[in-house]
């Protein structure tokens, strides 16, 4: 057998497997996306057919969890698209500093390059020590990368360019301590990040916030898994929350488009009515 | 044959190429185009406009989660892979670059052909890079039409000719002479 000839149900069969086993649940991503990334897996580790795939994934642990990262998001940057992050100083500040305390989730972490930024932000604005950042991933292995707060000194050069973008004055370079490979973030930035697993898929709402970001998470969902993610984010905002898409999502897939104006129709920002 | 889909693979010189093409193919042209143009990651896709001008088809850029539908032209989103799934709708991925690129021609056309089998048609046009050639070797395992700008007339001809050293296509033309094929073969 080709890997081209790999069946959508042979496929939903893996899938099927690693949930019972494992509890991870891909069976409502992207079909598309997951069809890649096993293929790339089966081309890395010389895997000639699904079935020999699926007994790898059963029987080797540390397979599986490979195979989890792969099927996993990671990539992010921080500041990523700065005009978001200019438009949130803008338009999303002035309503969470109404607060005598903001809760923050970041809902798919990764690495937590978003995470950090978010928390420059409250600390130029003054808002941090009232702040606490739920940043959650069902990715334990990105989340201690997280958690340690460590990223390649090679990043920085574009994350300094996307802060400035995003309206930053500040100097990029005081907010980590670099060695030659790596920069360690700040502790005064870590210290109000509470880094936590949690599953989209499969886990409820565990904290009421003000301010919901998910941004191109959702785009590796299928419909149905998006609508009830949607659901999940409106139980946990508060009224007037705020909810911050990727630049390519909508509410328009949800039953819940009208229950939200929109801040910024650009960014994906939208706030839940009251 | 019955074609459902084109896909087009372009990255340096496509602005050039795609105005010609563009402006040759006719206002009844049903059959869904989808385009992969490398772009800065950062283009407002303001070329879109430009060639959307002289075209008698209408351009958009190709929204998540998207139904493709007939008579219409898309264009894969700066900083985003485009993806087909097997229903015909598009999904978008931010995932790694693939041979440099976000979005990637090889991301498309690989989705595109598991999605529409045989039903497809890949067209490689100017490029100075070898994205677009494991996804023309897969329409073409797959039984789809495998078209590519010859090489000679491409204002980049490094793209077209790392296809055509890796795959047994089926046409090698020049931009004339692939609207006139496109027009003959999905002609209903």
């Amino acid at each position: 057998m080709n890997i081209k000839d790999t069946s959508e149900l042979e496929i939903s069969s893996l899938l099927e497997d690693v949930y019972r086993k494992y509890g991870y649940d891909f069976r409502q991503y992207s079909e598309a996306h997951i069809m890649r990334r096993i293929k790339n897996r089966m081309t890395l580790s010389g895997i000639e057919d699904i079935s020999q795939m699926q007994s790898k994934v059963l029987n080797d642990e540390s397979f599986a969890s490979q195979l989890l990262q792969d099927l996993s998001i990671t990539v992010t940057e921080m500041f990523r698209d700065p005009e978001f992050y200019k438009s949130l100083r803008e338009n999303v500040i002035p309503i969470l500093k109404t607060y005598p305390f903001i809760k923050i989730w970041h809902a798919g972490c990764s690495t937590g390059a978003e995470a950090y930024s978010m928390a420059i932000i409250m600390q130029e604005e003054g808002l941090y020590d009232r702040t606490t950042i739920y940043a959650t991933d069902f990715n334990q292995h990105v989340l201690s990368h997280a958690k340690e707060g460590i990223f390649s000194n090679k990043l920085m050069k574009e994350y300094t360019a996307n802060y400035q973008l995003s309206g930053g004055n500040e100097s990029f370079s005081g907010y980590y301590t670099s060695d030659s490979d790596n920069v360690i973030m700040n502790q005064s930035l870590k210290k109000n990040i509470v880094w936590a697993n949690h599953n989209l898929v499969t886990d409820s709402v565990f904290a009421e916030v003000h301010l919901i970001l998910c941004r191109n998470v959702l785009i590796y969902f299928d419909i149905n898994l998006q609508n009830k993610v949607q659901k999940l984010f409106y139980d946990s905002l508060i009224n007037g929350g705020i909810l911050c898409l990727g630049s390519k999502e909508g509410l328009r897939f949800t039953d819940l488009d009208k229950e939200y104006s929109e801040l910024d129709k650009k960014q994906k920002i939208f706030k839940k009515k009251y | 044959m019955n074609y459902e889909a084109i896909v087009i693979g372009v990255s340096s010189g496509g602005l050039n190429a795609m105005k010609i093409i563009f402006s040759l193919l006719p206002k009844d042209f049903i059959t869904p185009i989808i385009i992969v143009q490398h772009i800065s990651p950062h283009s407002d896709n303001q070329w879109i406009k430009h060639i959307n001008d002289d075209s008698n088809l209408k351009f958009k850029e190709a929204d998540e989660k998207e139904k493709i539908e007939h008579g219409k032209v898309y264009i894969a989103p700066p900083n985003y892979h485009l993806i087909i799934e097997k229903n015909k709708i598009f999904s978008l991925s931010i995932d790694e670059r693939v041979n440099f690129a976000r979005p990637s021609i090889d991301v498309l056309f690989e989705s595109a052909a598991e999605a529409y089998k045989n039903k497809l048609i890949g067209v490689i046009l100017t490029g100075s890079n070898n994205d677009g050639t494991k996804g023309m070797k897969l329409i073409n395992e797959y039984g789809g039409l495998t078209i590519v700008q010859d090489p000679t007339t491409a204002e980049s001809k490094y793209m077209p000719a790392s296809v055509i050293a890796a795959v047994q296509v089926n046409y090698i033309l020049s931009l004339n002479g692939i609207v006139d094929l496109l027009i003959k073969i999905t002609q209903p």
